[in-house]
């Protein structure tokens, strides 16, 4: 029993283990951890195309992937989730939208929503990969006699992948963090079963700092592993990036 | 089902001057949230940004540990732990706009503190040793020569952090304040129309960024004319 800030707060910190508070915040984490990984393998099928297509010599192409990145990445996830969940589901056919509703309609927006808005911002982060590889990388490979399509998939890609490292583990954490906001279309994530468990038991001190160390927990593990996978993966004779992984 | 006009342009009105502008009677408004977050966010990532690059390590401690924690959470929990904390502090209920302001300004001050550290990096040291031997003090330095050139340097990263705080602040709504997110909500659960709604509002909110993205580059090559990409 102690007193905070002055007012008599009673702390309770049995709560977060109680049946069936545990179960939920278990629950809760699972699930950001899933949402995070499907969304994350998404984005980054759709940032690798879009952040290439960006690169090539093809007009169209560039416009059409311009479109998509600046139309998605300049407005909020939050109005993306709601739209991809409230909105969407209207247009779609009738068949879909039934296959939708009974698995799961609330976890396939937010997959939706993340991966799309995510996607867009790690093609940027690709572009700029791929645009730091000299020119000649490319000149030589199309000199060689591969196509333009083998020159990205053997030459350029390789390199750029190994150079987004880090900028690529920053947007994943965001990534991370922002999967966050798919509570508010129902899914029961982590801070969902930390709202939960606030609402059920009035003991908002304690279920926000458990959300808030897992969290935390998880950010800084992530970054901490990347960090040595960074340092395993750098191209010899670059000048090493003494800079360490920003979250 | 096929896509409504008239529903867009009858409820334009209240969208655009209750939610973006907040003029009307909930208060509120995106505008009205994201300038001061803006104005006081960067200056707190400023001070952040210098003590972080303190010598003293009881400044730059506190600082470095604060960057690193705000920035392993997500901002909705940040939200959810200042709804919480600012009535236990102040002992009445607050009111959510004020919640909101406090938790963005914490947090992006976070961001843009890092930002504005790379900043600073990014200036010659000679400068410093310049300014020093000119008879200029720490506050002169930093003010007048230091601060000025590292801001320069990352215009183009302050204004991407501006942009992400400008869409950050439609989480205010997941607390109740009336912003352009809230307001398209109200506006869709009374029209059933949420398609129509939602895609408005983007193209509001991609309007809002879109112009301060391009005024940005405009910034940029205004400022520093030498380094104008050649165009």
């Amino acid at each position: 029993m102690a007193s905070f800030l002055g007012s008599s707060y009673q702390f309770h910190w049995d709560v977060l283990w109680q049946a069936p508070h545990g179960q939920w915040l278990l629950n809760g984490f699972l699930m950001t951890l899933k949402l995070t990984a499907v969304s994350w393998v998404f984005a980054v099928f759709l940032g690798l195309l879009f952040g290439t297509l960006r690169t090539t010599p093809f007009r169209i192409l560039r416009l059409a992937a311009s479109a998509y990145v600046e139309f998605f990445r300049n407005v909020p996830l939050l109005v993306w989730l709601f739209f991809w969940y409230f909105g969407a589901p209207e247009v779609l056919p009738e068949s879909v939208r039934e296959w939708v509703i009974h698995h799961g309609m609330e976890y396939w927006a937010a997959v939706a929503g993340i991966s799309i808005y995510h996607g867009a911002r790690m093609s940027e982060v690709i572009r700029t990969g791929i645009q730091s590889i000299p020119k000649t990388q490319v000149e030589s490979g199309m000199a060689t006699g591969l196509s333009v399509f083998q020159t990205y998939r053997l030459v350029v890609i390789p390199i750029a992948l190994r150079l987004v490292v880090p900028p690529m583990t920053n947007e994943s954490l965001n990534l991370l963090k922002n999967s966050s906001l798919a509570m508010t279309i129902g899914v029961g994530e982590l801070t969902f079963a930390t709202r939960q468990i606030e609402t059920y038991t009035a003991k908002a001190f304690e279920a926000f700092t458990a959300g808030t160390l897992i969290y935390l927990g998880l950010c800084l593990g992530i970054a901490f592993v990347m960090n040595r996978l960074e340092k395993k993966f750098a191209i010899p004779g670059l000048i090493a990036r003494t800079e360490r992984v920003e979250h | 089902m096929s896509f409504d006009f008239a529903v867009i342009i009858s409820n334009a009105e209240f969208l655009l001057l209750q939610g973006l502008l907040g003029i009307g009677r909930f208060g509120g408004g995106t505008l009205c949230l994201a300038i001061p977050a803006i104005i006081l966010g960067f200056a707190v990532g400023i001070i952040l940004g210098l003590a972080r690059l303190a010598r003293r390590p009881w400044i730059h401690y506190p600082a470095a540990i604060y960057i690193e924690l705000i920035r392993g959470i997500p901002l909705v929990m940040l939200i959810f732990w200042f709804w919480f904390l600012v009535p236990v502090v102040i002992g009445r209920p607050a009111p959510e706009y004020w919640v909101a302001l406090t938790a963005f300004v914490i947090f992006e001050g976070a961001y843009i503190g890092e930002i504005v550290r790379a900043g600073i990096q990014s200036v010659p040291r000679g400068q410093i040793d310049a300014a020093t031997a000119a008879g200029l003090n720490y506050t002169q330095t930093m003010g007048s020569v230091i601060l000025p050139q590292a801001i320069r340097n990352v215009i183009p990263s302050l204004v991407t952090q501006f942009i992400v705080l400008f869409k950050d602040t439609s989480l205010a709504s997941i607390i109740g304040m009336m912003d352009l997110t809230k307001a398209a909500q109200t506006v869709s659960q009374r029209e059933l129309r949420p398609f129509e709604m939602y895609l408005f509002i983007a193209l509001v909110y991609w309007a809002c960024t879109y112009s301060m993205s391009c005024f940005s580059r405009w910034l940029e090559v205004r400022l520093s004319p030498e380094r104008a990409p050649a165009r």
